[in-house]
């Protein structure tokens, strides 16, 4: 495992704003209480800035378990709620094995390959879909 | 050095045997085929492990285990043994031949012995003769246990490279890689066929995967099982997993077996899957036409 | 042969922030063991469970890791203990789908399957005690199960 995704992080983790999509970035191990801090933020920050979409890349997250998992299925249903959909992006294949392998397949969730792929997803005006494929509207 | 306790049970004194002759034993199987051709580099080496040996036996002769080979005492000698054996086995010996280098070693340590008891009573240098034999037996168990474990070890890594080449990955096209899978699917197989494919979609940003199941003979519930799970994962990585190679025969079964493979896409071949991710790529292939024209 | 040192340590688990502890010590340990990248991040996932557990059910505990040997093979335990109300009714805890309402249940049959080697004692007023093995390079699972 890499060295660089070792520190874990406290306190808050930084959100962006990309035109109308909220962009964060998780990296490395995560408290507790930082992960909870992300959705109570991510939920404030949404209905403030009317944004239309949220992108999460975990692709320097090394372990997602329950916990975690929980509060990424209540960032998505909490930002549904407030108009705004959420991509969860870039899961690693070990973490997407060990998720499966413990039930969790967060089946609500859309997912994309990275970032890219999950701005896209956002911002086409295309049927969404649940892997992040696009399907192009019949002219 | 203990006395010499004639009231001793034959454990006893083998044990202290074993403690007292301890330079003796190991110089006379420092001259064994056995450790004279593992230890190559001086005879002083060959010594030295001939003693660990000594030790470990006197430990176990200290228990009173000489017949158990899972006694504490010989878990220290495991990998040493597995070692020399390793060597033998290298050299071209087969498993009989190094087990008879082993039982070589029994001859001089019981010499030692009857000289030893030289005043004892017949029958009480039988029982001590007995019992080291017992524990030089167990030995050889031990020893032959070892090598069979390194062999699995070695078995079990071959295997596994050889599911890791038999899983090739293709790149069909930009974002779309395919597996074609041939052969039984068991469990262990399952997982790599799992592994290899996630780590080409990461590899290649593959937004599509296809499992091809042609070559697979027969479908059952755990297969299923598995490529439920290889598709769960690779959504949940931002991808889509299509299987395809269902033949008529493997529908049958799904069916009849009552298999829900819930919302997992399939196609009959790999060319109907490989349609299915151009067309949501949005990927049109054309006809050119005669002059050239409308190439894609 | 990989060594034990580094790997063996009793972990407190009494806060949030032990439990990113005992992921980093975890992740370590399986690193040096030689756990392949799947089964780190498995064995790293059960304790983080195993650990939220102790710590939300059991009112607080420790962790026990350490390295073992069986044929050769190198292996991680990691052994969970806390001195909490127990749980009540074991076989339902272990079956899929148990939750106690917070909505993803107390982890233990997930966990359950993350490892090779799984043990459980408790029984109300006693503590818990839930050990844990993982084996560097066998697969798992038992025959006749995925």
């Amino acid at each position: 495992m890499s060295e660089q995704s070792s520190r874990p992080v406290a306190g808050h983790v930084p959100v962006l704003r990309l035109g109308e999509v909220l962009l964060v970035t998780l990296q490395g191990d995560l408290y507790d209480t930082t992960a909870q801090q992300l959705q109570q933020d991510l939920s404030e920050s949404i209905a403030t800035s009317r944004v239309t979409g949220v992108v999460i890349d975990i692709s320097g997250v090394e372990v997602v378990d329950s916990f975690l998992g929980r509060v990424l299925a209540e960032i998505a249903a909490q930002s549904e709620l407030l108009a705004a959909r959420t991509v969860l992006a870039g899961m690693r294949p070990a973490v997407a094995i060990t998720l499966v392998e413990l039930g969790l397949t967060l089946p609500g969730m859309r997912t994309a390959l990275n970032t890219e792929a999950a701005l896209e997803l956002l911002t086409r005006p295309a049927v969404p879909s649940r892997s992040g494929g696009l399907r192009q509207e019949s002219p | 050095m203990p006395e010499h306790e004639a009231g001793g049970t034959p454990t006893v004194e083998v044990r202290d045997f074993l403690r007292r002759r301890r330079e003796q034993i190991a110089q006379r199987w420092a001259d064994e085929p056995l450790f004279r051709t593992v230890f190559t580099v001086s005879r002083d080496e060959a010594v030295e492990a001939g003693k660990v040996v000594v030790d470990a036996l006197a430990e176990v002769a200290d228990a009173g285990r000489v017949e158990d080979p899972d006694a504490a005492g010989f878990s220290g000698l495991r990998e040493q043994l597995a070692r020399m054996g390793a060597a033998r086995s290298r050299a071209g010996l087969s498993t009989t031949q190094v087990s008879s280098e082993l039982a070589a070693l029994w001859p001089p340590m019981e010499n030692l012995l009857v000289a030893d008891m030289g005043e004892a009573p017949p029958e009480r240098t039988r029982e001590c003769a007995s019992a080291l034999g017992v524990l030089m037996g167990t030995l050889r168990l031990v020893a032959m246990q070892a090598a069979l474990s390194e062999g699995q070890a070695l078995i079990d890594r071959q295997r596994l490279q050889l599911l890791e080449v038999a899983t090739p990955v293709i790149k069909l096209w930009d974002g779309i890689v395919a597996v074609p899978l041939i052969g039984t699917l068991d469990s262990a197989r399952s997982q790599v066929v799992m592994e290899t494919l996630l780590n080409a979609v990461v590899d290649q940003q593959a937004r599509f995967a296809i499992l091809d199941i042609t070559g697979v003979p027969t479908v059952d519930s755990l297969v299923a099982q598995h490529l439920m799970k290889t598709v769960a994962a690779a959504r949940l990585m931002g991808a889509e997993c299509v299987v395809s190679g269902i033949r008529p025969a493997i529908a049958q079964t799904i069916v009849h077996l009552g298999l829900d493979l819930g919302t997992v896409k399939t196609r009959a071949s790999l060319a109907d899957a490989l349609g299915h991710c151009l067309h949501e790529l949005g990927t049109n292939i054309v006809n050119a036409a005669p002059d050239g024209a409308g190439r894609r | 042969m990989p060594t034990a040192a580094g790997v063996e340590a009793r972990l407190p688990i009494r806060s949030d922030m032990d439990l990113v502890w005992v992921r980093q010590h975890v992740r370590q340990a399986a690193a040096q063991l030689g756990f392949g990248l799947v089964d780190q991040t498995k064995v790293l996932t059960a304790a983080s469970e195993l650990a939220r557990n102790t710590l939300v059910h059991g009112g607080g505990g420790e962790v026990e890791v350490s390295h073992v040997t069986a044929d050769g093979v190198s292996g991680l335990r990691l052994t969970f203990s806390d001195s909490g109300p127990g749980i009540p009714d074991l076989d339902r805890a272990l079956s899929d789908g148990y939750t106690t309402g917070d909505g993803l249940g107390m982890g233990l049959g997930g966990a359950r399957r993350l490892v090779h080697d799984f043990e459980v004692e408790s029984a109300p007023g006693s503590g818990t005690t839930v050990r844990v093995t993982s084996w560097v390079g066998r697969r798992p699972g038992r025959p006749g199960e995925a």
